[in-house]
C-alpha cells in the first residue's frame, strides 16, 4: 500500500544523497578541526566557567548544623 | 590591562529559582495524584477538572515547562552573565520574561483542567497562550543575543552554544507544531491532518526532549559541574563534537515515536537510524560529564552537589541508551503503549531534569545568598530519599509495561487471546501503579526536604542581588584568521545561523515529504468527514483527554488485529486520517485501543459505562463522567467549527455550517430514542449523546468500503 509513496517523490533518490552529503562533509570537517585545533586554545576555552572574575565564587563548605 | 567593573544580576536568577522550586511541589503533587488515580479511581472526586485525562496534561506541563522551564532560565541566567562577563542585555527584558512566562504557567493552570486542550503531548496549550508562549520566547532571545553581543569574551564557551540550540531549535519547533485554524477563543484545529499531524507533533514531541529538556541542561551541565568539581571540563575538543553531532542528530530522530503506525515506512526507517546514531553523541557527552570528576571522586563521597550532579549524567546515559533501543522495531513492538515509556520518561525527567536541578539549586543558592549551605546532612538525605525515589519509580514501570505487553500479545493453544478482556492486564499491574506512587512520593518528600534546606540557608545569609566582578574588556581583535571554527566562536549571529541550518536540514527532509505525499496517502473512498455531532463528540474527546489512556492507532499484528477487530481484521490504515484535525492516535494503553470501537457496543454500553464505569466493567480504573450527562452540547459554534474544518481541507460543502444543527439534532434523536428503548432517559443534548456518536463512527468507515467491494 505504502510502496507507491516513495516512487511518487520527483527524484526522490537524491534526498538522502544530499543529507548523507551534507552530514558526511560536516563531520569530517569537524573532527579535523577538533583534533588540529591549537591546545592552548581548548586549554583556555576549557578554563571559561572557572574565571568570572567575582570574589564570591569560593568553595563554600556546607555549615553543617 | 585596566580590569573593568560590572555587576552580575543575580535578581533575576533568584525570581526563576523561587518558581522552580514552587512549580515544582505543584507539579510533581499533581503527577502524584495523577498516579494514585490510576490505582484508586476515587481520587478522580468525580469531578471534570481533577479528572485524569485533565490533569495528566496539567502534570506534564508543570514539570516540564514551570519546573523544568524555570530552572533551565536561572541556569541560563546565571551562567550565561559569568561565562560572557556582561550583566544581561536588558533588565527590563528579563523580567518581561519572568513574569511573561508565570503568566502562561498561570494561563495553563487555569485551561487545562477546564479541559481547553488542542491534545497534542506538550503542546496541549490553546492557540492565544500559544502566540504568548511565542512572544516570551523571543524576548528571552533577545535578551540571550543582546547579551552575546555586549560580551566581554572573545569566544564563547560550549555552555553558550547549547543555549542558543535550545532557542532556536524550540522557536522552529512550537511555530511549526503550533499552526492551528481558531474556532472560538479557546478552541482551534490543527491545521495538519492524520499522518500529517501525527509526524509533525513527534517531530516537535521528541525535539521538545531534546531541545527543552536536553540541551539546555547540557549547557548547565558543561558551566555547573566544572564549577562544582573546581575543574575544567575533561575534554573540551570532546564537548564540541557533543554539540555539533548532537543537533545534528536529534532532530531527525521523531518518527520513533511512530513505529508500526499508519506513518509511511521510510520516515519510520529514518527515524531508528538516527535514533541509534544518537548514543554516540549522548554517551560521548555523560562521559565527558563523569571523567571530568577524575581525581575529585573522593569529594563525590562528601558533597551532596556533585552526588546529585553524578547521578543525572549518568541518568542522562541511562536514558540516552534506552531511548535508542526503543526505537528499535523489535523492541518497540514489546514497549510501545506500556509503562515502560512512562518509566524511560521518568529516568530522564526525575534523575537527569531533576537530580541536576537540584544539584545546581544547591550550588548556587550559598554562592548567591554569601553563604554555606544550612545543612549538608540534609541535602544528603535528600540525595538518597530521591534515588530511591527514582529506583521505586521507574522499575514497577519497568516489570508492569513488560508483564502487560506479554499478556497483550499471548496466544492460547485454541489460536484466540489468552487474555481477551483488555482489563485483566491493567488489573494484573495494579501493585505496580501502587509503588511507583509511592516512588512519586519518596521523591517529592525530598523536594520539601530540599526547600526547607533551601529557605534555611538563604536565611543564614544575605542575598547580593548586584554581584560584582571585576573583568577585562574585550580585546580589539586585530587578527581575523584562525580555524574556522574559531572564527564561528566570534560571531554568535553566524553560529546561530547554522545551528539554524543543522536543526532546519532534518526538519525539512522530514518533514517535506509527508507534505508531498498529501495527494500519496492511499485514499479510501468511503471514509467522510464527520457529522456535527460527531465533531462535537470528538471535542469532548479532546477535552476530557481520552487520548492520554486509549490510542486510536492498531499496530498491524496479529495480536492486535485480534483484540481490537477480531471479525473485520483490519489494522489502522492512513487513509482513515484524513479528517483527523488533530490526529488522536495516542502514545499510551492505559485502557484498550478505540480506533474500530465504532459498533463493538450498543449505544446503552457506552451510557452506562461512562456514568459508571467501574460498575460495567468490574475493576476498570477508569473515572466517571457525570458531567457528560448534565451539560449541553454547545450547538452555537456548530458553525464556527464546520467553517474551521473546511479551512483546513474539510471537504464540508459551502452553505452545510448553517444546515449542521439541523442533522446534529436527527443524529441525536435517533441515539436518545434507541437508548429508550432500554429504559435510559437522556436529553438531546447531552454531551454523552454527542460522545457516543463518536465513539460509534470510530473506525467503521473502512468497513463500509468491504461492504460497496463485496455488492
Amino acid at each position: 500500500m505504502y510502496k507507491n509513496i516513495l516512487p511518487g517523490i520527483d527524484h526522490v533518490a537524491i534526498w538522502p544523497l544530499i543529507s548523507f552529503g551534507i552530514f558526511f562533509v560536516f563531520f569530517i570537517v569537524l573532527l579535523w578541526w577538533v583534533f588540529t585545533a591549537d591546545k592552548a586554545f581548548i586549554n583556555e576555552m576549557s578554563q571559561k566557567p572557572l574565571q568570572d572574575g567575582s570574589e564570591l565564587n569560593h568553595d563554600a563548605e556546607p555549615l553543617n548544623l | 590591562m585596566e580590569l573593568e567593573k560590572i555587576h552580575y544580576d543575580n535578581k533575576i536568577v533568584k525570581a526563576f529559582i523561587i518558581a522552580t522550586v514552587i512549580f515544582g511541589i505543584v507539579g510533581m503533587s499533581v503527577g502524584l495524584l495523577a498516579a494514585i488515580q490510576l490505582f484508586y479511581p476515587v481520587a478522580n472526586f468525580d469531578l471534570q477538572y481533577t479528572s485524569f485525562g485533565r490533569i495528566r496534561p496539567l502534570h506534564t506541563n508543570a514539570v516540564i515547562f514551570a519546573f523544568v522551564g524555570n530552572a533551565m532560565f536561572a541556569g541560563v541566567y546565571y551562567s550565561m552573565q559569568r561565562l560572557l562577563k556582561a550583566r544581561m542585555f536588558n533588565d527590563s527584558l528579563s523580567w518581561i520574561h519572568f513574569w511573561g512566562w508565570q503568566l502562561i504557567i498561570l494561563a495553563a493552570a487555569i485551561t487545562l483542567p477546564l479541559g481547553l486542550t488542542t491534545s497534542k503531548e506538550y503542546a496541549e496549550l490553546e492557540w492565544p497562550v500559544d502566540i504568548a508562549i511565542a512572544l516570551i520566547w523571543v524576548v528571552f532571545g533577545i535578551n540571550m543575543i543582546g547579551t552575546i553581543i555586549k560580551r566581554r569574551e572573545q569566544h564563547m564557551y560550549v555552555a553558550i552554544w547549547f543555549y542558543i540550540a535550545t532557542f532556536v531549535t524550540v522557536a522552529v519547533l512550537h511555530i511549526v507544531n503550533s499552526f492551528e485554524m481558531p474556532v472560538t477563543l479557546f478552541k482551534s484545529y490543527s491545521a495538519y491532518a492524520g499522518v500529517q499531524d501525527a509526524l509533525v507533533q513527534w517531530w516537535y514531541g521528541h525535539n521538545a526532549v531534546a531541545f527543552f529538556l536536553t540541551t539546555p541542561f547540557l549547557g548547565i551541565m558543561y558551566y555547573f559541574l566544572p564549577k562544582a568539581a573546581n575543574r575544567p571540563v575533561y575534554s573540551y575538543r570532546l564537548s564540541i563534537i557533543h554539540f555539533w553531532s548532537l543537533i545534528f542528530i536529534y532532530i531527525w530522530a521523531g518518527p520513533h515515536h511512530l513505529l508500526y503506525t499508519a506513518l509511511p515506512d521510510w520516515a519510520q526507517s529514518l527515524g531508528v537510524v538516527f535514533s541509534i546514531m544518537l548514543i554516540a553523541p549522548s554517551w560521548g557527552g555523560m562521559l565527558n560529564g563523569l571523567f571530568t570528576l577524575r581525581g575529585a571522586w573522593d569529594r563525590v563521597r562528601e558533597d551532596a552537589v556533585l552526588k546529585f550532579m553524578v547521578v543525572a549524567v549518568t541518568a542522562y546515559g541511562m536514558a540516552t541508551l534506552e531511548g535508542p533501543l526503543l526505537s528499535l522495531k523489535n523492541v518497540n513492538a514489546i514497549t510501545h503503549y506500556t509503562d515502560w515509556i512512562v518509566a524511560h520518561v521518568h529516568v530522564g525527567g526525575l534523575g537527569w531534569n531533576g537530580f541536576l536541578i537540584f544539584g545546581m539549586l544547591y550550588w548556587v543558592i550559598p554562592r548567591m545568598w554569601n553563604t554555606k549551605l544550612y545543612s549538608s546532612k540534609l541535602a544528603n538525605l535528600h540525595f538518597w530519599i530521591g534515588t530511591l525515589g527514582i529506583v521505586f519509580y521507574a522499575l514497577p514501570m519497568y516489570i508492569g509495561g513488560v508483564v502487560q505487553s506479554l499478556m497483550w500479545k499471548e496466544f492460547a493453544a485454541d489460536g484466540f487471546l489468552k487474555y481477551q478482556n483488555f482489563l485483566e492486564t491493567t488489573t494484573q499491574i495494579l501493585p505496580m501503579y501502587m509503588l511507583r506512587a509511592t516512588g512519586g512520593a519518596l521523591y517529592l518528600t525530598g523536594v520539601f526536604i530540599m526547600t526547607y534546606n533551601l529557605i534555611k540557608t538563604a536565611a543564614t545569609g544575605k542575598f547580593i542581588a548586584n554581584e560584582e566582578a571585576e573583568v577585562a574588556p574585550m580585546a580589539k581583535v586585530t587578527s581575523t584568521g584562525g580555524y574556522w571554527h574559531h572564527i564561528l566562536e566570534r560571531k554568535p549571529i553566524l553560529f546561530t545561523t547554522l545551528a539554524l541550518v543543522a536543526i532546519l536540514i532534518g526538519g525539512i527532509i522530514e518533514l517535506v515529504p509527508t507534505f508531498l505525499i498529501k495527494s500519496n496517502i492511499p485514499t479510501i473512498a468511503s471514509v467522510k468527514p464527520y457529522t456535527p455531532l460527531e465533531l462535537h463528540g470528538r471535542d469532548i474527546y479532546i477535552r476530557e483527554g481520552c487520548v492520554g489512556c486509549h490510542s486510536q492507532m492498531i499496530r498491524p499484528f496479529r495480536s492486535e488485529v485480534q483484540r481490537y477487530d477480531p471479525k473485520g481484521g483490519e489494522y489502522s490504515k492512513a487513509g482513515e486520517y484524513v479528517y483527523d484535525h488533530p490526529f488522536l492516535w495516542g502514545s499510551k494503553r492505559t485502557g484498550p485501543d478505540l480506533h474500530r470501537t465504532g459498533g463493538k457496543y450498543a449505544d446503552s454500553w457506552h451510557f452506562r459505562h461512562m456514568l459508571t464505569p467501574g460498575e460495567v466493567s468490574t475493576g476498570s480504573i477508569m473515572p466517571a463522567y457525570p458531567w457528560l450527562y448534565e451539560q449541553q452540547i454547545n450547538k452555537d459554534i456548530t458553525a464556527s467549527m464546520i467553517n474551521a474544518l473546511r479551512t483546513v481541507g474539510v471537504p464540508y460543502e459551502e452553505g452545510y455550517e448553517d444546515r449542521a444543527n439541523e442533522d446534529l439534532d436527527k443524529q441525536a434523536n435517533r441515539i436518545v430514542e434507541g437508548l429508550q428503548l432500554e429504559g435510559l432517559e437522556t436529553s438531546s443534548d447531552a454531551e454523552i449523546v454527542a460522545l457516543i456518536a463518536y465513539l460509534q463512527r470510530l473506525g467503521t468507515d473502512i468497513k463500509l468500503e468491504k461492504v460497496a467491494t463485496n455488492q
